[in-house]
């Protein structure tokens, strides 16, 4: 404990000796070497010096590019090029020096001190960053004078008033009653989910103990809440419409083979996992041989899982489907065989562990579209990619001369034949289709969860409840069904957990097909009949 | 008719030649039964655990074997399916007669396995973390109890270097193990003055991977008070989405860090780790830690792992815990099976007590002489851009094992050694 505290007073003295001057060797060490505490107090006396060598240092700190040898602390370049921490001149680094790390604790120091020392940068956008970087985090007492210092030196009327905001974070325990109040009324005007749980925090009750500041907090805390609810509201939305779309691209293919042919096709989900696989091969392929493209290996990926996936549909058709028509239950029972063939072919081939498919980087992070409300990217992108292939499906049905002859051989086969529709290559053709987009729907998954023999298993029953729910052979109640089950499922989800959600979701459904068997959208006239 | 014939002939030929080449093995090797998950949602932690047993007994196989015969492995896979591991362990024990078993990942392969193990007074080395609550005769758990990893973890979570934490997610899997685990650290928690409003509890089924509306939840829970911390009881391949989700809605470690139990470096191989820097894993064995023992381990499996050419693992060479604490399962016992002369179970379980196997984690790993437990050190760590962990935090020395969790009111007085039950028998 002594000789803790030693170590603390030391870091101080050297600090208070070298304050509002260059970076000193002592200070470098004192912020690489010790225990959390003497480093934490090393860097932010440091940082309130507002040397770029200090910048250049947290930033290697962060980075994990600085290393301890003896007295001596050196920051390390990727390419191996080390320069002394405090001086910054060429040196090499003595042989057994050591690696310097961190822990979360000291992690959350570093970015800070970073924000901070970069809040006096002369580039707007760069104090803007830094702003937005510090309101996220818990701010500590020692950054007062730097905010303070920033506030006062800030030209730009936005990004003051937002360091003003920041500024109250910390004057709000502050011990000065009208400062207080102050504080409290400005951050009423937050909506940093931080914010919130810092006025939770001071309304505890041995925190605030002043009648009038509590109610200004209680009511600060209540329209930072309010706004933040709006963060929720639009997340559940937002998760149920992302959850929606991916029922509704497993569902799509189904809704042409069963929707519209009548096929009850059991492989329909390892469709999907072939789909997920042409993915792997085309990522490895890029991987070996493009690396310099590999986030473009999506591209490939899509037309390829279609192909691939409506090759298997056309040969599913035409080897055992097409014998099959008009006898659902033994359909079932085929297609159902075909699936544990199609799964088993696949582990043979690539093991019965899930093969690894990382998303291309434009895929991975998200948008902050409020401080409670990040919208992932894969997610976006899934969103819209299934909005594309339904628009691609629902033109094709309803515009094309072969849209034409799907519709007129699934409304009346022998009229079609009649006036000169080859029915059955209308059949093969229709089949692959719907194949293929269940291949599409398998390039989504792929970006999302695991790839593995049974990932078809576990959409097979979600893909025909939203096609049976939307009303067979309605495309339009495919769309709502899929979108609907999602957020249904997301909502109850926020108040139930998953796996009651998941009850709920399949209670309801029994109760809706009992009540309306034709689903959602039902066919109108004779023609249901057929 | 010709071609039946021919079939029939086949078949004939294929049975004979099994029965005349199973007891001709029989009388000059030691079978013993690798019961893990090879498909299905545990095969992302569990495929690897064979291959490392595997490896095991080829070292010991190399050394000249136990009590002069070679082991011969005999490898199942009960696919992720509870039920199926009791069927493929009553095959291995009634039919395969092996002298022990090293097998199961989730508690509830344990579980149902159990009965099988005690009705035929069989062994069961088990080498995961679990929740504890269970001490078998015929079973030795080489993998931590809570408080050699949950419960430290917690008390890290609580320091001023874990964050302060003064609210607490607990995220699992929905089954027996951290269920148990929660109602442990719920208890431990109301104990360090943690209210009832400040846990969150959520469970996931098996395979879920739709993980927006918990992070979401998270998050909500996090902005309604003070310093929030993750406790993740997440096993399987869940942990891939659930890790990228995190990572894509930005919820970095320094706002709420993420303690995980069942993720080591094999799960995280398929995740892009950079958004997931700080986040957290207890464990007893690191593949980070520096030590001649550990990096002997590391060469060895890498080695074996380029000889047999295995996936993933010939191209980046990873080791984990549960490896760690197979590996250490079969030395011993193959340590009691020479001291015991044989391979009864009865005298083996007599000879494991006080065994001790210097471990890759850097300490000498005691078999308590009474729980069936090991003495294991507790390591934390934190995950780095590289997918490895950073150690953080350690105890001094190893740990002894309480099976039976002090902060379960139940648990009072209960024996730390297994119970014969008498009248059962």
């Amino acid at each position: 404990m002594i000789r803790h505290l030693l170590r603390v007073v030391a870091a101080v003295l050297v600090l208070v000796a070298a304050s509002a001057h260059a970076l000193t060797p002592e200070q470098a060490l004192a912020m690489a070497a010790g225990d959390n505490d003497s480093r934490i107090a090393a860097l932010n006396a440091a940082a309130a010096s507002g040397d770029p060598r200090v910048a250049a240092l947290v930033q290697a700190l962060l980075d994990g590019n600085v290393k301890v040898a003896g007295e001596k602390a050196f920051i390390v370049a990727d390419d191996g090029k080390a320069v002394d921490a405090a001086s910054g001149a060429p040196a090499t680094v003595p042989d057994g020096a050591d690696d310097v790390s961190n822990n979360n604790r000291m992690r959350s120091a570093l970015e800070a001190a970073l924000a901070g020392l970069r809040l006096i940068s002369s580039d707007v956008g760069v104090r803007g960053a830094a702003i937005a970087e510090l309101a996220k985090s818990s701010l500590e007492e020692s950054q007062l004078p730097l905010i303070e210092k920033a506030f006062a030196a800030e030209t730009d009327d936005v990004l003051k008033a937002r360091l003003e905001r920041m500024r109250a974070t910390l004057l709000i325990s502050s011990s000065d009653r009208s400062k207080r109040l102050a504080a409290a009324a400005e951050l009423a005007h937050s909506n940093q989910s931080a914010v919130a749980s810092l006025l939770q925090e001071r309304l505890a009750a041995d925190a605030e103990s002043d009648a009038e500041v509590r109610a200004a907090l209680q009511q600060a805390l209540s329209s930072v809440r309010a706004r933040l609810a709006w963060g929720e509201r639009l997340a559940v939305v937002f998760t149920g419409i992302s959850l929606g779309s991916v029922l509704l691209l497993v569902a799509l293919g189904l809704a042409i083979t069963y929707g519209l042919m009548g096929v009850i096709n059991m492989a329909h989900g390892e469709l999907m996992m072939i789909g997920a696989y042409t993915t792997y091969i085309v990522q490895n392929i890029f991987r070996s041989y493009l690396p310099g493209a590999f986030d473009a290996y999506m591209l490939a990926a899509i037309p390829a899982a279609f192909i691939v996936s409506a090759l298997v549909g056309a040969v599913l058709e035409r080897g055992v489907i097409r014998f099959l028509y008009g006898r659902p239950l033994e359909t079932l029972l085929a297609t159902w065989g075909i699936s544990l063939v199609l799964q088993q072919t696949v582990r043979s081939t690539f093991g019965a562990q899930n093969v690894p498919v990382e998303n291309p980087s434009w895929l991975s992070g998200g948008v902050e579209v409020m401080s409670n409300l990040v919208l992932p990217f894969n997610r976006i992108a899934i969103i819209a990619f299934a909005f594309v292939v339904l628009g691609g499906v629902a033109l094709l049905i309803a515009r094309t001369r072969f849209g034409l002859f799907i519709r007129g051989v699934t409304q009346n086969r022998r009229m079609a034949s009649c006036v000169g529709v080859d029915t059955a290559k209308v059949d093969m053709l229709a089949f692959s289709f719907g194949a293929g987009i269940a291949g599409l729907g398998g390039v989504a998954l792929s970006q999302i969860g695991n790839v593995g023999p049974d990932l078809g298993q576990s959409y097979i029953v979600d893909s025909f409840l939203v096609v049976v729910l939307g009303g067979v052979g309605q495309l339009a109640g495919t769309v709502v069904a899929g979108l609907g089950l999602g957020v249904l499922n997301k909502l109850l989800e926020g108040v139930a957990g998953a796996v009651l959600a998941k009850i709920a979701v399949l209670v309801f459904i029994v109760i809706f097909i009992q009540r309306k068997p034709s689903g959602l959208f039902a066919m109108k006239g004779r023609s249901a009949e057929a | 008719m010709k071609r039946r014939f021919a079939l029939k002939a086949a078949c004939a030929a294929l049975a004979a030649s099994g029965l005349v080449s199973l007891p001709a093995l029989a009388a000059d090797t030691i079978k013993v039964g690798i019961l893990h998950s090879l498909s299905g949602t545990m095969a992302i932690s569990e495929t690897v655990l064979k291959d490392v047993a595997l490896m095991t007994i080829d070292e010991i196989n190399a050394k000249g074997g136990v009590l002069g015969k070679k082991l011969e492995p005999v490898v199942v896979d009960p696919a992720s399916n509870w039920p199926l591991f009791a069927e493929k362990a009553k095959q291995l024990i009634a039919q395969d007669k092996v002298a022990a078993v090293f097998g199961c990942w989730t508690s509830v392969s344990r579980k149902s396995v159990l009965p099988v193990f005690e009705e035929s007074n069989a062994l069961l080395f088990y080498p995961v973390q679990y929740e504890g609550e269970e001490l078998s005769k015929n079973v030795f758990y080489t993998g931590a109890a809570p408080n050699q990893q949950a419960i430290p973890a917690v008390e890290y979570l609580m320091s001023k270097d874990g964050g302060s934490a003064k609210r607490f997610v607990l995220l699992g899997t929905d089954y027996v193990y951290p269920r148990t685990t929660n109602k442990i650290l719920r208890a431990f928690l109301h104990s360090k003055g943690i209210k009832d409003e400040d846990i969150m509890e959520e469970y996931t089924p098996f395979g879920h991977s739709d993980y927006q509306t918990i992070i979401g939840k998270i998050k909500k829970f996090a902005a309604e008070g003070k310093k929030t911390a993750v406790v993740s009881t997440i096993n399987g391949d869940s942990n891939v989405p659930f890790y990228k989700e995190l990572g894509n809605q930005g919820l970095k470690a320094t706002d709420v860090p993420v303690v995980a139990f069942s993720v080591g470096e094999e799960e995280l191989r398929g995740v892009d780790t950079k958004p997931l820097v700080g986040h957290l894993a207890a464990w007893n064995y690191f593949m980070s830690i520096k030590n001649p023992t550990n990096t002997a381990f590391i060469k060895e499996w890498s080695d074996y792992a380029k000889a047999k050419s295995i996936a993933g693992h010939k191209d980046k060479p990873l080791t984990n815990d549960p490896m760690e604490a197979t590996y250490i399962g079969i030395h011993m016992w193959a340590q009691a099976v020479e001291k015991a002369k044989s391979t009864d179970p009865d005298k083996v379980i007599a000879a494991m007590s006080g065994q001790t196997f210097k471990a890759p984690g850097g300490f000498t790993s005691t078999m308590d002489p009474k729980n069936h437990h090991l003495h294991k050190p507790v390591f934390i760590g934190e995950i780095k851009s590289d997918g490895q962990f950073n150690v953080v935090w350690k105890t001094p020395g190893p740990v002894k094992a309480q099976p039976w969790s002090p902060f379960i009111p139940e648990n009072k007085g209960k024996k730390d050694e297994p119970v014969i039950n008498v009248a059962k028998k």
